[in-house]
């Protein structure tokens, strides 16, 4: 037992969850095709859920502040860049893969303006003022978020806003008899390119030493002379607009958004936080693509448990686990 | 005039008073000593200092600058390193790294890593090893070597012996010597046979107020005021 847990270890430990649930899943579906299907489903809804939970995990890291106001710029980033691409139809429409791919920059690009100008406003006026009092924060970041969900109801109206998508992403690669959606593809593509520049923030600059210090040990790294609250404000802005992005991408993925989608998203997120242990973007991204698989594995095998799977998994993780997979402390 | 005063300090955490009156005067150079008996208010003391607890009312000036309303980082940046009692090891960060972070702008000194090495020979040869690995002895002596990275005028030690091997001990009353002829320390203390070994003045902090304060021969010789400040048979 214990040669198994060395070895596991050495091979990647928690690392290998995944691909353990892609492999049991492959088993009970039966069906590669199916599989296949599902497997990059759940991949590309885990690396969005990755893009709008790892600023949430590293702002509670930081500076212990629970936000539940986060959804707000999940909900924003889609509707922003859904406007935008409604107006910029024209490129959108044109037989240009190059303007296709401009209108979706745009769009991506004005929800990631918006999540930084956001983030700034809601750290600077709603969370400033709460620091270090977990209940006010949960009470003024809840009450922001249903402020956020009317402002957006008055701004877009209540019915389902239709988003477009640029004719290059629509459709499948068909190779054999497996089928492949293109944005799932595409999807997954990009929210691997963004773990990997985090992770390269993080890991390789000197603002990044200081993150994951302060995530640490916040009081050590203001004794050491830096100032962890202006280091904050960068962390919360840039958490905001991977959530707005991570709204955008979405969009594009549902093809029809509602004002409420962030806050429906936002449980299946504090889940993907608390999976993966708080504060570390290794941890978050092995919890998003875990619920991401397992919502597509358990929705094709056992729809009706769809919902309760995610909470089951958490349940199990935190038993085995009480800090989760990857907390950012040891 | 002393590097730091202290004065009329009451800090309260949360709704306690922890801090009734603290007052004392740590003089430029050599190793001023901070004694008392466990809960007596001595972290709360430094922590006071370094900013992390604002006192009220109350005074910290350093080098005749009032530092009490600055902000914590703003405080070290004066010079006035703080090396805490849990150590504040960073335990996913490297040696290296932990090190890296307390010099402002992320270059070592060649010379002054040289002597660090020396010092502790531990942290040359652990170097890239995550420091949450390493025992508890060189734990300390990594935060101590962060104290040390770049010249600092003021550096705050709370208890750098506790739980540590009596040969470890002695190694650290060679460094902190050799710190001290550069830098001035105030060393918060309960093992006595360390401090008064180290320490020139001293004060004595007692439910949270300066119950002596004067050179610690004199101290050393007094054997009922130790009694009577610092046994637990009170
Ligand atoms: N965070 C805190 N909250 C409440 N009380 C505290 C806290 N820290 C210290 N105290 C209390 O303040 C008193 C002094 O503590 P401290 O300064 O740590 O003493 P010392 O370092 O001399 O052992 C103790 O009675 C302790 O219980
Ligand atoms: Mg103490």
């Amino acid at each position: 037992m214990t040669a198994l847990t060395t070895t596991l270890g050495r091979a990647g430990g928690v690392n290998l969850l995944p691909l353990a649930v892609a492999l049991i899943a492959f088993v009970l579906i039966g069906a590669p095709s199916s599989w296949v299907t599902l497997t990059v489903a759940g991949l590309a809804m885990g690396m969005m859920l990755f893009l709008m939970a790892s600023g949430l995990s590293l702002v509670f890291g930081l500076m212990d502040v629970l936000n539940f106001g986060h959804s707000a710029f999940v909900s924003f980033g889609a509707f922003v860049s859904a406007s935008v691409l409604a107006g910029l139809g024209g490129w959108l429409a044109a037989d240009s893969w190059a303007l296709n791919a401009l209108a979706l920059a745009a769009s991506y690009l004005a929800a990631i303006l918006f999540g930084l100008i956001a983030g700034w406003f809601f750290e600077t006026v709603i969370i400033r003022p709460v620091y270090r009092d977990h209940l006010r924060q949960i009470l003024i970041t809840i009450g922001a978020m249903i402020v956020a969900e009317q402002t957006i109801l008055a701004f877009w109206g209540g019915t389902p806003y239709s988003v477009g998508r640029p004719a290059f992403l629509e459709g499948s690669w068909i190779i054999g008899d497996v089928s492949i959606e293109i944005y799932r593809a595409f999807a997954f593509a990009l929210g691997v390119a963004v773990f990997v520049m985090l992770y390269l923030v993080l890991n390789r600059t000197r603002i990044g030493l200081l993150i994951r210090a302060g995530v640490e040990d916040r009081e050590m790294v203001e004794a050491l002379g830096f100032r962890v609250d202006r280091l904050f404000i960068g962390v919360f802005m840039l958490g905001s607009a991977l959530a707005a992005l991570g709204g955008a991408m979405w969009a594009g993925y549902e093809t029809l958004i509602t004002p409420h989608m962030g806050a429906d998203l936002m449980i299946v997120v504090f889940i993907v936080v608390i999976i993966g242990g708080l504060g570390s973007i290794e941890g978050t991204l092995l919890g998003a693509l875990l619920v991401g698989l397992m919502s597509n594995y358990v929705g094709f095998l056992a729809p009706k448990l769809a919902l309760a799977s995610n909470m089951i998994l958490m349940v199990a993780i935190l038993l085995w686990r009480p800090n989760g997979l990857r907390p950012a402390v040891k | 005039m002393s590097l730091l005063s202290v004065r009329n300090m009451k800090t309260d955490i949360g709704q306690y008073a922890v801090l009734h009156d603290v007052s004392f005067e740590v003089p430029e150079g050599g190793v001023f000593v901070l004694l008392g008996r466990n809960g007596a208010g001595k972290t709360t003391t430094l922590r006071s200092i370094i900013g992390l607890w604002k006192p009220s009312p109350g005074s910290v000036t350093f080098r005749g600058e009032d530092i009490t309303a600055l902000h914590t980082a703003d405080i070290a940046r004066k010079g006035i390193a703080y090396v805490p009692e849990n150590m504040g090891i960073f335990g996913t960060l490297t040696v290296d790294e932990n090190l890296i972070l307390a010099t402002r702008n992320g270059r070592f000194d060649a010379a002054r890593l040289a002597r660090i090495h020396d010092l502790f020979p531990a942290l040359a040869q652990f170097r890239d090893k995550q420091a949450w690995s390493l025992s508890g002895g060189q734990k300390q002596m990594l935060s101590i070597a962060r104290a040390m990275i770049e010249p600092r005028e003021l550096i705050l030690i709370d208890e750098p012996t506790k739980g540590l091997a009596p040969s470890i001990v002695d190694a650290m009353a060679d460094a902190f010597r050799e710190i001290a002829q550069t830098t001035t320390i105030l060393l918060v203390e309960q093992n006595f046979a360390f401090a008064r070994a180290l320490g020139r003045d001293m004060a004595v902090i007692d439910d949270g107020r300066v119950a002596h304060a004067g050179s610690m021969d004199d101290f050393a010789a007094d054997t009922a005021l130790q009694d009577r400040l610092l046994s637990l048979s009170v």
